[in-house]
This record gives structure tokens, C-alpha cells and sequence, in this order.
């Protein structure tokens, strides 16, 4: 969806990170979504280098 | 020069605790405020509340309070490291008080609503979702800013410390997919009419910003409000957009969505001044463009602007004007001057600096906005020496402050001040210790910003007019009193209220003027004429 088609549509927010931005969203009547967010693979680097290479080979 | 030291107890009781929470996952605000919160209990003289992430591990060792069991844990680890008084207080203690915290956030934030865990599950959940919104630790973000513009999602990016080379890949793949991505370190937008992350409560109108500063397009979007217009879409890009490693890809592509929107009639566009390269390939497409620009590339290049038939400012309240004024179909010249009448200026200055005695001499300019330290720092630096942590040349950075007098002028949201703790327009505890530490018998003037809108504190007024109370008994003491000027940028319509924000800090005496360039022009005033004597 082109920038000018996002300006025609009502906005819907996934929100990700701190909890108090999806709060004033609501307040101001937007539809959002909290994702319980937390490192993948507890944020170890070695991992999420690994995880990112299958996610990758996976799209391939 | 750092952040002001804490009062501390006698060292000789402190002893070392930690306590660790294993797969307890909290962002860093929280944790930030949190660390505050324990910071204030009886018998605690220093303590950081903080993830296993690397950062953090450095600033526990920076602040002594590492131990060994802080070495084996992982991001997903949440640690409580401090010094205490094991004769007032305990772990349990802290631990209870953490947990206390972490109930009443929860409910205040209502957290009953369904939470997927991952960006690909919300997205499933959610259909028709067409914005990402990322604030979570910088070392983290790319890969789901990735992952939402393959999904064919925009993204506004909050999030610092993604690397320039991530940036440019990701707004490259933006720009092939015809999306946003805002950022990183973008503070502020204005998206179909609802603010995004800090950005201010304005009705809706026919002009559109596309900004790299974050509190220069609130500053613009709010004088456009207090005119009577409006914004039809704010666009904000990340202050390093118009650097030459990324060329303005974001700049560029919000203006030209812009120059197609149907709802927009004036373009303007905010930022620090351009890499020459960048700002070319702006001035190209602005000589093309079939509706007004008005540019504020704070301090840039005049003529150049000129040249691409686009219209130069002299600051951020008079890029609003402007674009007030064209939309209009009326004429326009710089503002250089005040909403009320010189002469009323005057009468005000001459009262206000009969108040100071001869030895106060000195400029304290407090800010929060980083754009509006910067607007100050370029107006004032006309006419005085004004030692900074943003300096206009390297001999005044403040490391050179002779002796710790001079003027001074602090961006307090800069780095070097917000490690460990939330950004001043979040909590205002660093400008109120500032407030302690910097302001003295020497000092005559002291300007400060006040930020309302989504995002900010939700009394910044309040905290300024309490740190000026304060000041001022200090001062009676000596048989002094100061000069204090402020500005604040919001609206009626910010749930902190402009009108409600003004009435707090005129009650404490504040001059309060109706813009950051005017706050400033005034303080330049006050300045000029106390170098003529008092």
C-alpha cells in the first residue's frame, strides 16, 4: 500500500515496545495491537543470527 | 560535566545487593522511571533497575553497582542492583516496592486486551493493520522493521541506536515498496489526523510537514494550530535523513507523497541544514513542485532555498507563519519580532532586570527539546558566548567552561544526559536537578522549553514552576531574586493544556512568551541590557 493509499484509510497500529504509546493511540480512538514483545532467543547474538539466516532461507 | 551528583548517604554503611528476575521481560522506560521510584526509599543511595542487555551492564559497572551475578545473564533477565543501608532497608524491600510499581502501571494500562507475542501473530490478528510502531532496544529493531515492510506494513521507528548502514538498507527497501519508515529516532508524527509517539494535539488542515527534528516540526505544527490552520499529514524522518550516507531517501519521499496528497496545499519541510549533495536533490524537486514550500533548514542556506523557488525562515515560528500566511494568499516577511508590542517588551525587560543585582551576569538555558536548544543556541549565538553540550564551535563546548562561569545553554536530552534515565520530556527529574546544581547567585536570566502533547510528562509546567519556587527562596536568602522566560509548545487541546501550563508558570512569575523564537529573542533582550548595568 503506496504512501498516498495509507492517507486514505483509517489508520490500524501494531505497537511495538513501550506500552504507554498504544495507550495514547486508544485514547485517541485508534484501533492497535500490543505485541508482548521480548528478544527472540533471549537475545543472545549468536542465536539471532542463526534464527535470521533459516527465516531467510525459509522466504528463499 | 555530567549529570549532577546524587546527595549520598555516608558510603561506609552502603553495601552492595542484587536481585535477579530470569525471563521477565519490561521496556527500558519502565524500568528507567522504576529505577527512580527505588531510588527515593529510605536507605537506598544508588540503584539501577535495568534488562541484562550490554548497555546496561556498562552503566551498572560505570555506576559500581556491577556484581559477578550480573555477568551471566541475558537480555531477557531483569536485574535490581544497589547500594543500600542494610540497616533501614532491604532487598525485599526494593523487591516489594518494584512489584508494587509494576501492579499499578498494569493497571492503569489495562492490560486485559489479547497480546500476540510476535510482529508476524499481530499481524494475523490484526487485518487491514497498516502502521508499525517500534520502540523497542535499538539492537533489536531492524530485523522487525524488516520483517513489517516485507509485510508491506509502514513504520515509524522510535528506536536510537540502529545503525546507519540498517537505516539505509531499510529505507532503501521502503522506497522500492513505496512505504514509510520513519526513523530511526523519529519522536514525532502526525498521521490522518492522530499523533504518533510525541507529537501535540492540532486540527487538521491543508499543511503538510515533513521534519528531521523532532521538537522543531511539534514547535511548527503548534504555531500553525495557534494561527488557526491546520496539518493534513506530519511526516517525521529520523535527524539523520538528510545526511549524506542516507540522501534523504525519507525527506524525499514524504515530500513528494505530499505534493500527490490531495489534501495538502503547502508543503513545509524541517531540519538541521542538509549534507549540500542532499539538499540539491530537495532544492530539485521543490523547483518542480506545484504547490508553495516553505523550508526551514535551521540556520542552512538562504539564497539556496531562494533559488529553488521555495521560501526561507528565520526560525520555526516564522516557518509556520509563512505557511499561514501563503495558504492564505497574504503577504509574508520575517517575524522578527514579538506577538505583543515593542514597547511593552521593553516596559517588561526594565522591570525584570531591575530585580538582579550587578554580579548576576550569567545565562542559564535549560532545554528539553533538542531542535529548540538548537533554534536557541543558533539566535543567541548572534550576539553572545554561550557554552553548550550542542556548541556552535568546538572552543565553547562546555568542557571549556572557564572556571564554571559564563553562559549556558543545555540540550538536557543530549546522550550524555539521559544514560540510565528516561529523556527530560518524559520525567522532568534531570532539569530539576539541574535547576539545583547550575543555577547560583550569578545567575540573571534562565529560559527554559515546556513541552506538552502525547508522550511528554503530564505536568511539565508544574515541574518547572516548582524548580523556580525553589530557586527563588534560594536566591531571597542571598537578597536576590531572577529573570525566568519560557515558552511552551503545545495546544488547548493537549491533555497537559496550554492555557493551564501558562496560567502555572505566569503564577510563579515566569515571563511566558508564545514561542520559542520569541522566548529566545527575549532572553537575547534581557541579556543586551544587562551588559549595560542593573
Amino acid at each position: 500500500m503506496s504512501v498516498n493509499d495509507l492517507f486514505k484509510q483509517e489508520l490500524k497500529v501494531i505497537n511495538l515496545g513501550l506500552k504507554s504509546f498504544q495507550n495514547d493511540l486508544k485514547s485517541q480512538g485508534v484501533t492497535t495491537v500490543q505485541v508482548n514483545w521480548k528478544p527472540k532467543a533471549g537475545g543472545k547474538k549468536n542465536m539471532l543470527n542463526l534464527l535470521g539466516r533459516i527465516s531467510k532461507t525459509k522466504k528463499l | 560535566m555530567g549529570c549532577p551528583a546524587k546527595t549520598s548517604t555516608r558510603a561506609r554503611h552502603m553495601t552492595l545487593r542484587t536481585k535477579i528476575k530470569r525471563n521477565a521481560y519490561y521496556d527500558s522506560v519502565t524500568l528507567m522511571l522504576l529505577s527512580r521510584e527505588l531510588q527515593n526509599l529510605e536507605g537506598v543511595e544508588d540503584v539501577l533497575v535495568g534488562m541484562g542487555t550490554d548497555l546496561n551492564l556498562d552503566l551498572a559497572r560505570d555506576l559500581g553497582l556491577a556484581t559477578s551475578e550480573l555477568e551471566a545473564l541475558t537480555p531477557n533477565d531483569l536485574f535490581i542492583a544497589a547500594k543500600i543501608d542494610e540497616s533501614k532497608t532491604s532487598m525485599d524491600v526494593l523487591e516489594s516496592a518494584f512489584n508494587d510499581y509494576l501492579n499499578k502501571r498494569a493497571e492503569t494500562d489495562g492490560d486485559d486486551d489479547f497480546q500476540p507475542s510476535s510482529l508476524s501473530s499481530a499481524i494475523q490478528s490484526m487485518p487491514g493493520a497498516n502502521m508499525v510502531l517500534v520502540s523497542i532496544a535499538g539492537e533489536y529493531a531492524a530485523a522487525e522493521v524488516d520483517e513489517a515492510l516485507d509485510a508491506g506494513l509502514h513504520v515509524m521507528l522510535f528506536s536510537d541506536n540502529v545503525s546507519v548502514e540498517d537505516e539505509l538498507r531499510l529505507k532503501q527497501k521502503a522506497v522500492e515498496k513505496g512505504l514509510l519508515m520513519m526513523g530511526p529516532d523519529c519522536g514525532t508524527a502526525i498521521i490522518n489526523g492522530k499523533p504518533l509517539c510525541f507529537a501535540n494535539a492540532v486540527r487538521r488542515g491543508k499543511i503538510g510537514v515533513v521534519g528531521a527534528s523532532g521538537t522543531g516540526t511539534q514547535e511548527v505544527t503548534v504555531q500553525v494550530h495557534k494561527l488557526g490552520e491546520g496539518l493534513s499529514q506530519v511526516i517525521g524522518t529520523g535527524g539523520r535523513d538528510l545526511k549524506e550516507q542516507i540522501g534523504g531517501l525519507m525527506m524525499i519521499q514524504g515530500f513528494q507523497s505530499l505534493i500527490a496528497d490531495p489534501e495538502t496545499d503547502l508543503i513545509v519541510l524541517i531540519s538541521k541544514p542538509p549534507a549540500p549533495s542532499v539538499a540539491e536533490k530537495i532544492y530539485q524537486i521543490a523547483k518542480t513542485s506545484p504547490k508553495p514550500v516553505v523550508i526551514d533548514f535551521i540556520g542552512g542556506d538562504r539564497a539556496a532555498v531562494e533559488a529553488a523557488g521555495a521560501v526561507p525562515c528565520i526560525s520555526l515560528e516564522d516557518a509556520a507563519q509563512k505557511a499561514v500566511r501563503i495558504l492564505r494568499g497574504e503577504a509574508y516577511a520575517d517575524f522578527t519580532g514579538f506577538s505583543l508590542p515593542d514597547e511593552q517588551i521593553d516596559r517588561i525587560i526594565e522591570r525584570e532586570v531591575a530585580k538582579l543585582k550587578p554580579d548576576q551576569t550569567e545565562l542559564r538555558a535549560l532545554f528539553t527539546g533538542g531542535t529548540l536548544a538548537d533554534e536557541a543556541m543558533k539566535l543567541l549565538g548572534v550576539h553572545h558566548d554561550i557554552y553548550s553540550n550542542i556548541p556552535l564551535s568546538p572552543e565553547m563546548a562546555i568542557e571549556n567552561l572557564p572556571s564554571g562561569r559564563g553562559h549556558i545553554c543545555l540540550d538536557l536530552g543530549e546522550d550524555k544526559f539521559t544514560r540510565g534515565r528516561p529523556h527530560p520530556m518524559i520525567d522532568p527529574q534531570t532539569r530539576t536537578e539541574f535547576f539545583k546544581s547550575h543555577v547560583d547567585g550569578n545567575t540573571g536570566v534562565i529560559l527554559v522549553d515546556v513541552v506538552l502533547g502525547f508522550g511528554s510528562y503530564h505536568d511539565p509546567a508544574g515541574a518547572v514552576a516548582e524548580s523556580v519556587r525553589e530557586i527563588r527562596h534560594r536566591l531571597a536568602e542571598q537578597g536576590k531574586d531572577v529573570v525566568v522566560v519560557a515558552s511552551v509548545c503545545g495546544t488547548e487541546l493537549d491533555s497537559q493544556d496550554l492555557n493551564k501550563s501558562i496560567e502555572t508558570l505566569e503564577a510563579e512569575g515566569v515571563i511566558v512568551l508564545p514561542s520559542n523564537a520569541q522566548a529566545v529573542r527575549f532572553t537575547d533582550r534581557v541579556l543586551q541590557r544587562m551588559k549595560k548595568g542593573v
